[in-house]
């Protein structure tokens, strides 16, 4: 937290809401926020380093509780994929299904760290004014995620259909074949393929966008004294438990999306 | 909140982890636990299989336990028929055998019967003899009336 500008609602959560920019060169775009980036990374190689660890020790015989909680994981993404998704789901479906569900929930549940223990201990050991631990509350995060889905279903869709059938698919359904409907057709497909993408991000940025923001206003709350320290502890113990129901229920989303999004694209209509 | 080059390093970061997932982490998952339902799949298999068998093994059981009885049955009375042969068999025996002797004593009998009146004779000519010479006051010449007297011993 900043010490030096008075401490008002206001400057609290835009402190709380500002990534730690880095600029790489001139322009806006040229940017990054190095805490998402960051966050995501060492996550990434945390709970993938974890994985690949347990499943290279794996043995088909008496599970340990460490493989058997990997192998519920696994059965579980499995069981979601074999539902949607109809074909050798085994060669890339179901190990991008593990990824996406096991990356977004751990990015997810970094909402659960305290968040102004967190800024201290980046102000006062790091030395950085701003840092958000919670990547998928970055609208960059969730939009390279749904844009990496959205591109491995354009990709899948030309591959199983050829780039033909890929175009004929976009001018010919879902209304028919008559060429006095395919402006809709294409219209109405266009609006599909720009929708995908952004409804899949938005609904993962909003859901944890909105939870850090409880967060803060709960924080704010603990410093008006001591029955506000009291009750928003409560509170925000209360959020939190509540809040671990939307980091899973949300993760499970994307990934059913992402499996439905590609399951889609192998369909011929 | 805006898009920028954050957007490009976090799809590279999902791509690699991507990946690394297909490459690295799903094939070996995939791998214990299929072979875990292999196993699975024979050792159930194996244990219906089991199961026929046993049953197999009860009916076949029952079976020779069957035969066997019957068997045992077919020797009991062959046993017990052959006994009644074999009963048969020695009284038939013990008839012949009883009979010869009989004969045999009825011969002796007859031998001892004609022994005993030969002896007999012998001696009713002696007291014959020792009587009439009694009676007449002396000695008889056994030779010369031993003729008469054997004429006489025949006759007994």
């Amino acid at each position: 937290m900043s010490t030096e500008q008075a401490l008002t609602p206001s400057s609290y959560i835009g402190h709380h809401l500002s990534f730690n920019v880095k600029q790489v060169a001139e322009g806006g775009f040229w940017s990054v926020n190095f805490d998402s980036l960051s966050v995501s990374v060492f996550l990434g190689l945390i709970v993938f380093g974890f994985l690949w660890w347990v499943a290279r020790g794996a043995t088909a015989g008496v599970p340990g509780k460490r493989q058997a909680f990997i192998e519920l994981l696994f059965e579980f993404i499995d069981d979601q994929v074999k539902g949607t998704f109809h074909g050798d789901r085994h060669k890339f479906v179901s190990p991008t299904a593990l990824t996406v569900f096991v990356f977004v929930f751990a990015m997810n549940a970094m909402d659960f760290l305290p968040i102004d223990i967190l800024a201290w201990i980046f102000h006062n050991v790091f030395r950085q004014e701003h840092f958000r631990p919670l990547p998928t509350a970055d609208i960059n995060t969730t939009f390279a995620l749904a844009l990496s889905v959205w591109i491995l279903m354009i990709a899948f869709g030309i591959k199983v259909k050829g780039l033909g059938g890929w175009i004929h698919e976009l001018f010919c359904a879902p209304f028919g074949a008559n060429p006095l409907v395919w402006p809709f057709n294409l219209l109405f497909n266009l609006v599909e393929y720009v929708s995908k993408p952004l409804s899949h991000s938005m609904r993962l940025f909003g859901n944890m966008y909105a939870g850090e923001v409880i967060f803060l206003l709960i924080g704010m709350w603990a410093a008006t004294g001591l029955a506000g320290t009291f009750f928003g502890a409560l509170l925000g113990g209360a959020w939190a438990i509540f809040h671990i129901l939307i980091v899973t229920l949300q993760a499970y989303i994307f990934m059913m999306l992402t499996v439905v999004y590609i399951g889609m694209a192998h369909e011929s209509h | 909140m805006n898009i920028n080059l954050t957007l490009f390093s976090q799809a590279l970061t999902f791509a690699i982890l991507i990946w690394f997932t297909v490459k690295f982490v799903w094939p070996p998952l995939l791998a214990a636990v299929e072979s875990r339902q292999k196993t699975i799949a024979d050792g159930l298999a194996d244990a219906e299989r089991a199961k026929h068998d046993l049953e197999l093994a009860a009916k076949r059981s029952a079976d020779i336990l069957r035969e066997a009885k019957e068997k045992a049955g077919e020797i009991v009375n062959h046993g017990e028929k052959r006994a009644s042969e074999i009963i048969e068999a020695a009284k038939a025996q013990a008839k012949i055998e009883s009979d010869r002797i009989i004969t045999g004593a009825k011969a002796e009998i007859d031998r001892e019967v004609f022994q005993a009146r030969e002896q007999l004779r012998s001696h009713v000519s002696a007291i014959a003899l020792a009587g009439a010479g009694k009676i007449l006051g002396r000695e008889i010449d056994a030779k010369a009336h031993n003729d008469l007297l054997e004429k006489l011993v025949a006759e007994i």
